[in-house]
C-alpha cells in the first residue's frame, strides 16, 4: 500500500487560511489503512481545525467527505457535488489521489492534507516500513525476497557495507540492515550462490530516472 | 596481479617491501597550502597517502584537486572514490580525469551516508556501488572500455584497491566480499583500523584459506589513539568499529598526559604484529588530525628509515 503521514495542522492551516468554505476529502483504501486518511482522520481533522481557528477567530465552513478511492475517477465522481459547493479541497489522499482530483476538478485549488512516504506493509499494528521504490524491474528474486534497492540505506547490489552490525544498519540502530536480512533468507533458502555472485549495476531507465512513467495496455484502451 | 608496476605503491608491493601507506584529509575550504603541509609532513615516511572523498560526507575540497596538489609535491596519491555523490557517468568522467593529472592508485568506496554529515538534506545517488566501481575502473584498464563498451582512447591504468572490514558483521560473510572485491578487480585492500586483533587474525586466515591474499595485497588498518575518551567514542559512535575492553582499560589506566603515548605503544604493538602475519603485505595509517605524529610511527616501527 501507499503509506503517508498526515502534514501538521499548522502547516495546513497556512494552506487554508484564505478560503471560507472548505471540503476535506478522505480515501478510504490505503491512507485509510495507515490511518491518516480515512473518515476517522477526515472527521478528526475537520474538528481540530475548527477549534484552531475559532481559537483564532477566523471563519470557515468545512464539509467531510471521503471516497472509496482518490486515485480513480469513478469513485471521485461522487463528490463532484461537494467540490462544487466549496472554493477549495482539502485532499488526505496519497500524491496520486490529489493529481487524480486536481485534474478532474480542473478550477477548483485542490491542496495535499499527507505527506506521502513510501510504498510499504503494516509489519505490526502501528508499525509501517517501506519495501518497494517501484524500480521497474524487480530483482526480489536474486535477494531472497528482500529488497536492497530499498532497504539497504545505500543501494548495494553486492553488500553489505563495512557499517553492518549485529544486524542493524549504520545510519541508525532502530533500521535493520537489509543485506542482513538478505544474507540470512538466502542462507535459509539454500541459495549461497546468491551470496557470491557479483550482481552488474542496475539498468535505472525503467525507474523514476527514465522520466515520469506510463503504462499503456492497448488491449484496454477504448 | 599485474606484473608491471601501475604506481610507485605497487612496485613497493611487487617488490615484496612491507607497504606503508597514510591518510590526508582535504580541508573544508580552497586553501592549497593546508594539504601541502600536511603531506609535507609525510614525505620519505610513506610510499603513498590516501587522499579522501568528502569523508564522513563533510563538503571538503575535492580529493581529485587534493590528489593532484600531493603531486606537484611529490608525493603519490591514493585517490579516494566514493559512489555516495557522483552516478556512473561523472564517476568514469572523473576518473579519466584523474588520470590525466597524474593519479595512478585509486580507492573505491560506497562512502558514508550522508545522515552522518553537515548536509544531510542532501540527495544520495548511489547508482552504482563500491564494487561495481571496482569492475569499471578494471574493465577500462585492462580492456580499455567504458561502461557503454565504447573503447577509449588512451584507458586510464589504475592500480585499484578497496576497503575491507573484518569487524563489520557478519562475519563470516566478510570474506565473500572481500573475495567478491577481489573478483571484481580489486588490486589491494586497506582494512579498517584494527583493534581486535583476534578478529583480524581470524579474517586473514579465512582469507589465506580462500587463497585471497595471493590474488590481492592487503594493508592493516591503524589508528592511533590521542585519548581514553577517544577510544570510547570509537567503540560507541564509529559505525564498524570493534574496540576490544582490553584497549579501552589500557587507555583509562594511564595518566591523561600519558595517555598519547600509549596509544602509539598499542598501535607500535599492532604493527609488529601485522608485520608477522602472513597475507599482510603493509599497513595503512589513519591518524586522523594527527598527521605529524606519523613520522614517529614509521620511524619507531623500523620501517622506511
Ligand atoms: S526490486 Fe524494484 S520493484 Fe522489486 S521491490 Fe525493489 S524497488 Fe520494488
Ligand atoms: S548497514 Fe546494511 S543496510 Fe545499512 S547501508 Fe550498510 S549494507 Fe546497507
Amino acid at each position: 500500500m501507499i503509506v503517508g503521514e498526515q502534514k501538521p495542522v499548522r502547516e495546513i492551516i497556512d494552506t487554508i487560511i484564505r478560503y471560507k468554505k472548505l471540503l476535506i476529502l478522505g480515501c478510504g483504501t490505503c491512507v485509510k489503512t495507515c490511518f491518516v486518511g480515512g473518515e476517522d482522520e477526515v472527521a478528526a481533522l475537520a474538528s481540530a481545525l475548527r477549534l484552531a481557528l475559532k481559537q483564532e477567530d477566523r471563519k470557515i465552513e468545512i464539509e467531510e467527505q471521503t471516497v472509496e478511492r482518490q486515485c480513480e475517477n469513478e469513485f471521485i465522481q461522487e463528490a463532484a457535488n461537494a467540490v462544487a459547493r466549496n472554493e477549495a479541497v482539502l485532499s488526505l489522499a496519497c500524491g496520486a489521489g490529489v493529481q487524480a482530483l486536481a485534474k478532474r476538478f480542473g478550477d477548483t485549488p485542490v491542496l495535499p492534507g499527507v505527506n506521502t512516504t513510501f510504498i510499504g506493509i503494516q509489519q505490526k499494528p502501528g508499525l509501517f516500513t517501506e519495501e518497494c521504490q517501484g524500480c521497474g524491474n524487480c530483482v526480489l528474486a536474486v535477494f531472497g525476497g528482500i529488497c536492497p534497492i530499498t532497504r539497504c540505506s545505500k543501494k548495494l547490489l553486492n553488500g553489505p557495507c563495512g557499517g553492518s552490525q549485529k544486524g542493524r544498519c549504520e545510519i541508525n540502530p532502530e533500521t535493520e540492515c537489509a543485506w542482513q536480512l538478505i544474507i540470512d533468507r538466502l542462507t535459509l533458502l539454500g541459495q549461497h550462490k546468491n551470496l557470491r555472485a557479483y550482481i552488474p549495476p542496475k539498468n535505472w531507465q525503467p525507474s523514476i530516472s527514465g522520466g515520469p512513467r506510463k503504462y499503456i495496455r492497448e488491449d484496454h484502451i477504448i | 596481479m599485474n606484473a608491471l608496476p601501475l604506481s610507485r605503491l605497487h612496485s613497493v608491493l611487487l617488490k615484496g617491501e612491507f607497504a606503508v601507506t597514510a591518510e590526508c584529509g582535504p580541508p573544508r575550504g580552497a586553501n592549497e597550502e593546508v594539504v601541502k603541509q600536511k603531506a609535507q609532513l609525510l614525505k620519505g615516511y610513506v610510499d603513498a597517502v590516501n587522499v579522501t572523498d568528502n569523508q564522513t560526507a563533510i563538503v571538503r575540497m575535492s580529493s581529485i584537486a587534493a590528489s593532484a596538489l600531493l603531486l606537484q609535491i611529490g608525493l603519490e596519491p591514493v585517490m579516494q572514490m566514493v559512489v555516495r555523490d557522483r552516478n556512473r557517468i561523472a564517476l568514469q568522467s572523473d576518473l579519466l580525469g584523474a588520470y590525466a593529472l597524474g593519479m595512478r592508485n585509486i580507492l573505491c568506496l560506497s562512502g558514508d551516508h550522508q545522515a552522518f554529515g553537515s548536509q544531510p538534506d542532501a540527495l544520495n545517488v548511489f547508482d552504482i556501488d563500491s564494487t561495481h566501481l571496482i569492475h569499471t575502473v578494471k574493465t577500462m584498464r585492462d580492456e580499455g572500455k567504458d561502461m557503454s563498451g565504447y573503447a577509449l582512447d588512451k584507458p586510464p591504468r589504475m592500480f585499484i584497491g578497496a576497503a575491507a572490514n573484518p569487524f563489520a558483521d557478519p562475519f563470516e560473510y566478510r570474506v565473500v566480499r572481500l573475495a567478491k572485491k577481489i573478483d571484481a578487480g580489486v588490486d589491494f585492500i586497506q582494512t579498517q583500523c584494527i583493534y581486535n586483533m583476534d578478529r583480524f587474525k581470524k579474517w586473514i586466515h579465512l582469507a589465506r584459506e580462500e587463497g585471497l591474499t595471493e590474488k590481492a595485497y592487503i594493508l592493516g588498518g591503524i589508528t592511533p589513539l590521542k585519548s581514553s575518551g577517544m577510544a570510547r567514542y570509537m567503540k560507541n559512535k564509529v559505525a564498524g568499529m570493534d574496540v576490544p575492553d582490553e584497549i579501552i582499560k589500557r587507555m583509562d589506566n594511564v595518566e591523561k598526559k600519558k595517555a598519547a603515548d600509549e596509544g602509539i605503544k598499542i598501535c607500535l604493538e599492532t604493527i609488529e604484529e601485522l608485520k608477522e602475519i602472513n597475507g599482510v603485505s603493509g599497513i595503512h595509517i589513519m591518524a586522523i588530525e594527527w598527521e605529524e605524529k606519523v613520522p614517529e610511527i614509521v620511524k619507531n616501527a623500523g620501517l622506511k628509515n
